[in-house]
């Protein structure tokens, strides 16, 4: 059993797809979506944990293939700008993951590790300098 | 002991032995402070957060036919015009025209006078649109145009109070949120923000004003301006502890330096949801070890550095004075505190990582012999404190 997360980028046809259904029902996987943005007028995107047997995620990855669905595993939908981020840390106390978070509290650097982000979008509204970004929320980083 | 002079031509000669204000602490416990005072030349001090009373005044050179502009925007933000015909101010805090505000509470603050200020030292072009009622000789009564900094005959920063000696550290106490110049505050007091870089912040490794006075050379985000005045609300009469060091807001400064030679990296827009725009400043002081109270002073840490902890759901507002609590800086950066028994998250909206970059770039450009001391000829007042508006029913 691995989880693996995934940032999906659907492109306008897929909308209509009940692929989450498929998913569970198809590959036996459990999911878990963090945030999810499917408008029948533009690309869609959804970032989600996907759990199960290695050789069924493979399986679901082909599936996504075959409806044109683009898999990025390094990626998700926040963005941290580390040129904008000043580490001020105004951030810390309003990331309820820690994705946002103090390297060193000597230096008292902050990082952004994406793995732990849930993609809640709170950053963005509370970084003064509009470090932080999401593919869900374009209007918002200018 | 020694003098400015004798230091001046230790950096000239590119000699100087010169330590940021955190290397300091460790260097005088090892050496002990009679030794390392004959050693060390210079201390650099730093600080990076929001300072709301900046901005600048510019000169935009004169139009044919000339105008004597009376009101002026620059990307639809509101500068000052009631001074010379092409001259303006243009301050860090004024919102763009229309920016709803908090009609649409908390509101956004997306850009305002310092995002102007940002986007004119990273070279980049504003919109200047111009009115005038018209003279003789200024005949002109409206203009648009695009400038960039290189346009303007002169961009000086001129900034009334900086680099707070001390600060507040906020908390909400009520049961619902607050939005304020340190972000939200939650209910219940779930987090609390401070805003200084301790032991490395300029006034702090200072207390007293014996080196930092008018006419002191600075490093005002890479440009090197001056201290031309105390800073407003300069409040040294303060609560301070046994080593002299505030417990509260006490010293500021008023600075001013080319705004042409600035380094974008330290000059930075903030929109503070529900509270407004202000500009996050870097700045570099330089404190010159002429003997070792002067150094003992440098060593301060941030364990023995305390700010007090106001709620800033009725006590700030209402400007009662009551304080909860001090927290040192030492625990504060530990990312979390205790108050009657309750943990709170700690969040700050000051840069120590930034005022670090700026203590040791102060330090590399003193160490080549770019940056050199200036003597202060007035020192910064050490009695003092600010008055309370008073609210008068009579003429």
């Amino acid at each position: 059993m691995i989880t693996r997360k995934y940032l999906l980028k659907f492109p306008e046809k897929a909308v209509g797809k009940p692929l989450i259904y498929h998913l569970v029902k198809d590959y036996d996987l459990t999911v878990n979506i963090y945030r999810a943005k499917i408008d029948p007028d533009d690309i869609g995107y959804m970032v989600l944990d996907v759990s199960g047997r290695e050789s069924d995620i493979e399986r679901a990855k082909i599936f996504f293939d075959e409806n044109e669905i683009i898999v990025t595993e390094t990626m998700n939908g926040m963005r941290w700008d580390k040129e904008r981020c000043v580490s001020c840390g105004t951030c810390i106390t309003h990331c309820p993951s820690n994705a946002l978070y103090i390297v060193d509290r000597k230096t008292m650097e902050v990082s952004f590790n994406n793995e732990k982000c849930i993609e809640c979008m709170n950053c963005i509204s509370h970084c003064p300098f509009k470090a932080c970004s999401s593919i869900f929320n374009s209007s918002i980083s200018e | 002991m020694k003098t400015y002079e004798e230091i001046n031509r230790k950096i000239a000669s590119k000699t100087a032995v010169v330590m940021n204000a955190e290397e300091i602490i460790d260097y005088v416990e090892k050496k002990g402070l009679d030794k390392a005072a004959e050693e060390v030349d210079v201390v650099t001090t730093a600080t990076f957060g929001p300072m709301c009373s900046s901005g600048c005044f510019l000169n935009f050179g004169h139009s044919s036919p000339k105008i004597r502009i009376t009101e002026a925007w620059l990307d639809d933000v509101l500068v000052y015009s009631g001074i010379a015909a092409v001259d303006a101010f243009l301050g860090a805090t004024q919102l763009r025209h229309n920016d709803p505000a908090n009609m649409y509470y908390p509101g956004d603050f997306r850009f305002g006078g310092a995002h102007v200020i940002e986007k004119l030292v990273r070279g980049e072009r504003v919109q200047l649109f111009a009115l005038s009622y018209g003279t003789d000789e200024y005949p002109c009564k409206e203009l648009r145009t695009y400038i960039t900094i290189d346009d303007l005959n002169q961009a000086q920063m001129v900034n009334p109070r900086n680099c707070y000696q001390n600060y507040n550290i906020a908390v909400n106490c009520s049961d619902r949120s607050i939005y304020t110049y340190f972000g939200h505050l939650k209910p219940n007091m779930q987090n609390l923000c401070y805003c200084s870089a301790g032991q490395l912040s300029p006034l702090l490794n200072d207390p007293y004003y014996k080196t930092i006075g008018i006419g002191t050379r600075i490093w005002l985000a890479g440009s090197q301006g001056h201290i031309y005045a105390e800073g407003t609300q300069h409040s040294p009469d303060c609560l301070r502890s046994e080593n002299g060091v505030p417990r509260e807001g006490a010293g500021t400064l008023s600075l001013t330096a080319d705004m042409k030679k600035m380094d974008p990296e330290y000059v930075r827009a903030v929109s503070l949801k529900g509270y407004g725009v202000s500009l996050s400043l870097g700045i570099g002081i330089p404190i010159p070890i002429l003997n070792k109270e002067i150094l003992k002073s440098t060593t301060v840490r941030d364990r023995d550095i305390y700010a007090p902890l106001i709620d800033y759901s009725s006590d700030y507002p209402l400007a009662t004075g009551r304080i909860l609590t001090e927290y040192n800086y030492e625990s504060l950066k530990s990312g979390e505190v205790e108050y009657n028994g309750k943990k709170i998250e700690v969040g700050s909206i000051s840069s120590y990582s930034k005022a670090l970059k700026i203590a040791n770039r102060l330090k590399e450009e003193i160490s080549i012999g770019s940056f050199t001391l200036a003597e202060p000829h007035t020192p910064l007042p050490v009695a003092g404190s600010m008055n309370r508006m008073k609210i008068q029913q009579e003429r």
